[in-house]
């Protein structure tokens, strides 16, 4: 191979085959640092975080500081005087602290900047304790006295702690018990309820008037009413049980605050942690977050709500998008006539996928919702109206208005998987007295399918991150029940879900603490990102092992 | 092609008989053919015997398998076909309205050039025409998948793993395992498009044995470039040149007296 030397450089091909490894590394380079932004921003929130006492230079006097870091960065004195900081900094740049003072119904506000050179001295005690509450936010604070059964015991630290730990957790089980009740229970009786309303309703309606079905709804009614009284006062017993225990605290200012352990979900010192506790304490906030139902305003508690909302609808879309797009494939590429019309055809299929998402959205809000929606209200539910069933956003029309979206990419796969099918093979089939349709049903379509699993790979990691349709169609920011339950008919697509795509956009950017929230929108990110990959890895699994089964392409 | 000459003992297992003295299976009177525009087969008229092996030979694109796939209208898939003039199978035309299709190829089984099994088990393989004729009978099923196997002489390779993919057989064996395919649901005619192309000579020789076996049952139908296998499997050979049938006659005539100078130019390896 002499002749080789003579070949250029350019010839060679050797800088193409350097461009594209380079526009390959670039692109896997975003990719990753994407990932490991989120992954270290979002995962680090769950890392139980130090306490800070902080002796604070502050108008002529010192003043006490209790709280996280939340972020640190360096600004410019300059930057700080304009921002009338009345200091004569003798450094040109200084660090500054967002510090979270938590207390929300104590100060007013929960964070407050502080800058290095004011900070006259740090510590870290041990005896600072964290209340994770349901409202209000953080609370910080030393521990003052333990209110248990009216009896108020002041003790050392260590038993104080011990006696309070012991507290949190019954007022957790407590929490768990009246949880069960309002949820399922009493959920139950509700919508039973709702269900005789709407039976009488439809009985007016009808202008039927059977005394004997009457006094029936009325018997179960007064069931009903009964069961209800029943668990209200199994409910009264358990709240005023949880309200038993009080927690007493001084704050930074030194004022002592009193705080009903009903409001408190968790209780930690994390500056007296170990490693291992600290990990332990990670992984139990790690596993509270995809478990939790979300609280104030979202901003806090889980969003278990919102994945299994995400997944109901990504799988709904499955169920839908695959037969529409393997019908309309099979059809376009085996039955019609091939020519100017499905040419034409398939060059709109092409376009659907390049239409901006929200006009989905708005297709969906316009037809779904308000013209099929509205008309199967009318028709099978008018005894609920005017409050629409079907005819508002819900789980049904999120999971349409997205399978439209994606249909053009299962055609595509499916139109390309088919179109690879050896020629010989169908041949084979037909020669043996098979029909088209049969062979197409006993042999191309089991060899196409791992390319139809190839396109709704594609429709699954669309449709998952996509938001901007689904809040026109159904997402909301707080769901009161998931789409899926006890109650018959167990799967109610007319509810309305959450979904983390939206949550994302709720948290960081619609609530009133954006502050506290923010490393939320990275972990709710990071959780968007795994549902999608966990939800691609099983379709690619399934598709391995159909390939396995009809590996003959290759051959 | 290396032929010279045809030694006259590879025709000793062969009747000498003349065509007038067979029962005639199928029949092909003034048939044409063109793709479109272009036309492929000029008014050929053929008789083809029952129980009999023809073979057809001719140079590459002359038009030997656009004939054979017509006659069980395996070309009713590709658009834009004329045909004209007649073929019959057992005196009636095939490309009536009122033939059925799936029917006529259940009589007339086709085997081609490259082993094409289905991406399931061996046994699902064979019994998969057995199925579209809606036999749901499962000792019935299993009887003519074992049947056929053993007609295809692969029973003795394959009997004890049947639960196989048939991607796992080797490229001869696919072969058989097609022709096992094609014989399990008793077909009249087998057609085979130089089936025997894309093996090695024992596998060849296996295919040719069972070609041998096959038409004492079958009126077997085959396309080969190879001058010895015509010789050695057909009781009679069709010469085929540019769509027109040349010649035809008992394969022992054809190759030792060909009646025309075409024929006999292409046998002896002056073209082709
Ligand atoms: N689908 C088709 N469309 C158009 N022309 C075709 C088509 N199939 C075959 N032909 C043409 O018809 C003629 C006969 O083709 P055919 O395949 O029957 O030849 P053959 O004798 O089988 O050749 P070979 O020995 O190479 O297989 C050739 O000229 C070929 O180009
Ligand atoms: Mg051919």
């Amino acid at each position: 191979m002499t002749d080789n030397k003579k070949i250029g450089f350019f010839q060679s091909g050797t800088p193409w085959v350097w461009l594209n490894a380079g526009a390959v590394s670039i692109s896997m380079i975003m990719v990753i640092g994407l990932l490991v932004l989120i992954a270290v921003r979002g995962l680090g929130h769950f890392w139980p975080k130090a306490i800070w006492q902080i002796e604070y230079e502050e108008g002529g006097g010192i003043t006490t500081l209790i709280g996280e870091r939340a972020k640190t960065e360096t600004v410019s004195a300059r930057q700080l005087r304009e921002a009338g900081v009345k200091y004569n900094f003798k450094e040109e740049f200084v660090e500054r602290t967002l510090l979270k003072i938590g207390n929300r119904d104590v100060y007013g506000f929960d964070f407050r900047l502080t800058v290095a050179p004011l900070e006259k001295s740090v510590s870290l005690p041990e005896e600072l304790i964290v209340l994770e509450r349901t409202e209000w936010g953080n609370f910080y604070g030393e521990l003052v006295a333990v209110k248990e059964d009216g009896v108020i015991t002041q003790a050392g630290v260590e038993e104080l702690w011990a006696k309070l730990s012991s507290r949190v957790e019954r007022v957790a089980e407590l929490r768990e018990r009246i949880g069960d009740i309002e949820k399922s229970e009493i959920g139950a009786i509700n919508f039973k309820m709702e269900k005789l309303r709407l039976r009488t309703r439809a009985m007016e309606l009808a202008g039927r008037d059977d005394a004997e079905e009457q006094a029936e709804i009325a018997g179960t009614k007064a069931q009903l009413d009964a069961d209800y009284d029943a668990l209200k006062t199994r409910l009264d017993v358990l709240y005023a049980d949880i309200r038993r225990d009080a927690v007493t605290l001084r704050v930074m200012t030194g004022e002592e605050v009193s705080i009903n352990l009903s409001k408190v979900v968790k209780a930690t010192r994390p500056n007296a942690m170990s490693i291992p506790t600290k990990i332990q304490h990670y992984f139990g906030n790690l596993i509270d977050f995809v478990s939790d139902d979300p609280r104030e305003a979202n901003t806090e508690g889980g969003i278990f709500p919102a994945i299994f909302g995400t997944v109901m609808m990504v799988l709904l879309m499955s169920v839908i998008v695959t037969p529409f797009g393997v019908i309309a494939a099979i059809y376009l590429r085996e039955y019609a006539k091939q020519g100017f019309v499905t040419r034409l055809v398939r060059i709109s299929v092409n376009n659907l996928a390049g239409v901006p998402s929200i006009v989905y959205g708005v297709f969906g809000l316009g037809f779904f919702v308000y013209v099929l929606g509205g008309n199967i209200d009318q028709l099978f539910y008018p005894e609920a109206l005017p409050s629409p069933t079907f005819g508002s956003g819900g789980l049904m029309w999120a999971s349409l208005t997205l399978a439209l979206l994606t249909v053009p990419v299962v055609i595509v796969a499916t139109e390309e998987g088919l179109a690879r099918i050896p020629r010989a093979v169908r041949e084979g089939s037909l020669a043996l007295g098979a029909t088209k349709a049969e062979t197409l049903w006993r042999i191309v379509i089991p060899m196409a399918s791992p390319a139809m699993m190839t396109g709704l790979i594609l429709a699954v990691a669309r449709a998952a991150g996509e938001v901007a349709p689904l809040m026109l169609v159904g997402a909301v920011k707080l769901a009161p029940s998931l789409p899926l339950d006890m109650n018959a008919p167990f799967l109610h697509l007319e509810r309305k879900f959450m979904h983390l795509g939206f949550h994302i956009y709720d948290v960081g950017f619609q609530s009133p603490n954006v502050e506290a929230a923010r490393p939320l929108v990275y972990a709710t990110a990071l959780i968007l990102v795994a549902v999608i990959i966990l939800l691609n890895l099983s379709a690619i699994y399934i598709r391995n092992h159909l390939r396995e089964k009809y590996r003959t392409l290759e051959q | 092609m290396a032929t010279t000459s045809i030694s006259s003992d590879l025709f000793e297992n062969q009747a000498s008989r003349s065509i007038d003295q067979e029962d005639i299976c199928i029949t092909c009177e003034d048939f044409s053919l063109s793709y479109g525009t272009k036309q492929a087969l000029f008014d050929i008229n053929l008789k083809i015997p029952t129980n009999r092996a023809t073979a057809f030979i001719g140079p590459s694109g002359c038009g030997k398998s656009t004939l054979l796939r017509c006659m069980n209208r395996m070309n009713d898939l590709i658009d834009g076909i004329n045909i004209s003039g007649q073929m019959k199978l057992h005196g009636k035309d095939i490309n009536t309205r009122d033939v059925n299709v799936t029917e006529l190829r259940q009589q007339v089984g086709m085997v081609f050039q490259k082993p094409n099994p289905f991406p399931k088990s061996i046994f699902e393989n064979v019994a998969y025409g057995l199925r579209l004729q809606g036999i749901t009978n499962k000792t019935e099923i299993e009887d003519r998948v074992e049947w056929s196997l053993v007609n295809s002489a692969l029973w003795g390779e394959v009997g004890d793993r049947l639960q196989d993919n048939a991607f796992s057989l080797s490229g001869g064996q696919q072969q058989r395992l097609v022709i096992a395919r094609a014989i399990a649901v008793r077909p009249q005619v087998l057609l085979l498009d130089e089936p025997a192309s894309a093996l090695d000579p024992i596998s060849t020789l296996k295919i040719e044995e069972l070609i041998a076996e096959l038409k004492s049952q079958y009126t077997v139908v085959i396309v080969t470039h190879n001058m010895q296998q015509a010789a050695r499997v057909s009781d009679y050979t069709a010469f085929l040149y540019l769509g027109k049938l040349i010649e035809f006659g008992p394969t022992n005539v054809l190759f030792t007296a060909p009646g025309e100078r075409q024929t006999e130019d292409y046998i002896t390896g002056r073209y082709g």
